[in-house]
């Protein structure tokens, strides 16, 4: 069964200032998938994801969602057509308490929000208990929980995690991998960033690897993770023989 | 707490607030102080609040408060001056024949128009300060923190040197400034214009603009992220509260009934800023109460300070005048060295706050008068 491409980029290139981050890369992200994009510090994986959500502005290349160009849209209308980031680090509102955070991801709908706040706090019933706390209270899984509820409030159909296992102990590293998948479950199409290349694979459909701005090697999750050259270079593995 | 209840409390909170001001009004021979200090405390209310919005809520570091008061202000002033004495106000230049076209077309309006005039004189200053905020704030806005604040300062400063110049000598009648203005016909008209314009920004900062702009305060690149256009909602923000810092220089102007480009200095920002901190960075409340309290102790209470002092035949050094001036600044120092967050903090005033506060202290009360006999175990 041929699926249907929901977002691809051809040839992207950023650069910041004089400093080329992202040197003509292409990919593809399947709908209903979940895409990882692995790779170390540096290698451009937050720029394309940046650039995508029109945060930053490629120099050159063309990126299409759902058949529609949308290279150099506003973030505005993007989160609109249902492209949603959920930014590295968290970046929660401290002084906002969890609901209002919640609201504020649905900022640019004019429905009614009561049936997805319930949704996020079936999914993450930790928020549930701390509506009113603030945000800047919650411990760090917490708040990448509230993060990834947040980004879901705007009923996006592509969703882009930047590194969402920073910084976080391992037992709730696994509790975000097994949200992501159930978020997927749900029909929502997931591009992860990931340096924790071993979990984002085990969980992906399709794996790009990226190095030094470029893509260097392509396959689905669990090809790249039988690769020797990505075992030695991201999961730790010696190479044998 | 119920609503039901809140709204009663509420409801009698504005009539004692009320009842106390028309007290005032009868009675103006005898409470002077108390009258002249209070109205300016409204009116600085509003500029604080206004000035809260921008910084506060929003997070935009402004300083422009002065130079859009000012704009208010003149434009009120002209509105108010009375036609027949226009000429004795504008005796050394003379007056533009505009503005006396201008005066003889606002003579001309039916009656009616003539009443609310003070009210179109407010609004028409408050406008036109909104509009030069649009403009400044489309190359302004890009900038952030201290590059805003220096930015606004500037524009500021500018505003000020333009009116005080001699181009401007037949309509702002230069560095003599106007005079003449017709004032308030009484507090409660100045506390009603305030109460209406501080209810409007409450009401914008509980909509979803507010919460807009909190996020924007909070962490802008999450915000857009979000999809909250950033210089929308910006400059919404800024130009909402340069409109209402229009409308109080427009206060003040009726407040004091003279005025001139020294008015609009830039010690009068830092006047509301540091109303803005005392009463807490992102709390109306806290900028209305500290608005009245800043005033009412800067003009009133602490001059007991500026009288020479005796006690017996012995003089307390220091008791001259001035000296108050000295006190508020160590006042301050206080405040920003171990009160950071000011009266509010973040919070506003609520009912539930109060209930809480009373039950708590009736309850210490009724320990203690309980200690002598039996313990009470529940």
């Amino acid at each position: 069964m041929a699926k249907n491409n929901l977002l691809s980029i051809e040839d992207l290139c950023v650069s910041y200032g004089g400093i080329k981050a992202v040197k003509g890369i292409s990919l593809v992200v399947s709908e209903g998938d979940i895409v990882t994009l692995i790779g170390a510090n540096g290698a451009g994986k937050s720029t394309i994801l940046r650039t995508i959500s029109g945060l930053v502005k490629p120099e050159r290349g063309k990126i299409t969602y759902n058949g529609e160009d949308i290279t150099g849209a506003q973030t505005t209308t993007l989160v609109e057509k249902g492209i949603t980031l959920v930014p590295e680090g968290r970046r929660v509102f401290p002084n906002l308490t969890v609901l209002e955070n919640l609201k504020i991801g649905a900022y640019l709908r004019k429905d009614n929000l009561e049936e997805d706040i319930q949704r996020i706090y079936k999914l993450f019933p930790r928020l549930e208990e701390r509506s009113w706390q603030l945000a800047g209270t919650l411990s760090g899984g917490e708040q990448q929980m509230l993060a990834v509820g947040r980004a879901l409030m705007s009923r996006p159909k592509l969703i882009m995690m930047d590194e969402p296992s920073l910084g976080l102990a391992p037992i709730i590293v696994n509790e975000i991998m097994n949200i992501i998948k159930t978020i997927n479950k749900e029909g929502v199409t997931i591009l992860l960033v990931e340096q924790n290349a071993n979990l984002a694979l085990r969980i992906a459909h399709g794996g790009y690897v990226c190095e030094t701005g470029n893509i260097t090697m392509e396959g689905t999750g669990m090809e790249l993770l039988n690769d020797e050259t990505v075992k030695a270079a991201y999961l730790g593995k010696a190479k044998k023989k | 707490m119920k609503n039901s209840k809140k709204i009663t409390y509420s409801i009698i909170l504005a009539v004692i607030i009320l009842a106390f001001l028309f007290f005032l009004e009868t009675n103006k021979a005898n409470y002077g102080m108390a009258y002249t200090v209070l109205m300016k405390g409204a009116i600085l209310a509003v500029v604080a609040v206004s000035m809260n919005l921008v910084t506060g809520f929003t997070g935009l570091f402004s300083l422009g408060q002065a130079g859009f008061m000012a704009i208010g202000a003149y434009i009120t002033a002209i509105f108010l001056i009375p036609t027949d004495t226009i000429q004795d106000v504008y005796y050394i230049s003379g007056v533009s024949p505009a503005i006396m076209n201008f005066k003889n077309l606002l003579d001309s309006t039916p009656g009616w128009l003539q009443v609310i005039n003070p009210y179109i004189a407010l609004m028409t200053g408050g406008l036109a300060a909104a509009l030069f905020a649009a403009l400044i704030g489309i190359p302004v806005l890009r900038l952030k923190s201290d590059y805003l604040a220096i930015a606004t300062l500037g524009f500021s400063e500018i505003m000020r040197a333009i009116i005080s110049s001699p181009q401007l000598d037949t309509i702002t009648n230069g560095s003599y400034g106007l005079k003449k203005i017709h004032g308030f016909s009484s507090i409660i008209q100045t506390f009603t214009i305030a109460a209406v314009c501080i209810t409007f920004m409450v009401l914008l900062i509980r909509s979803t603009y507010g919460r807009a702009f909190k996020a924007i305060r909070e962490d802008d690149t999450a915000a857009e992220a979000m999809g909250i256009n950033l210089f929308k909602h910006k400059q919404l923000s800024f130009v909402v509260g340069s409109f209402f810092s229009g409308v109080s220089g427009g206060m003040l102007a009726m407040f004091m009934r003279s005025i001139d480009s020294k008015t609009f200095s830039v010690s009068l920002t830092y006047d509301i800023l540091l109303i803005v901190v005392i009463g807490g960075i992102g709390s109306v409340t806290g900028s209305v109460i500290s608005a009245l309290l800043v005033t009412v102790s800067k003009e009133w209470w602490l001059r007991f300070f500026d009288n020479p002092l005796y006690i017996g035949s012995f003089q307390v050094p220091f008791f001259r005048t001035g000296f108050r001036m000295v006190v508020f600044s160590i006042i301050l120092l206080a405040v920003v060295l171990f009160y950071q967050r000011g009266l509010m903090g973040k919070s506003e005033f609520s009912w539930e706050k109060i209930g809480k506060s009373v039950s708590g202290l009736k309850g210490f009360i009724l320990k203690k008068t309980s200690k002598g006999g039996s313990n009470h175990v529940k």
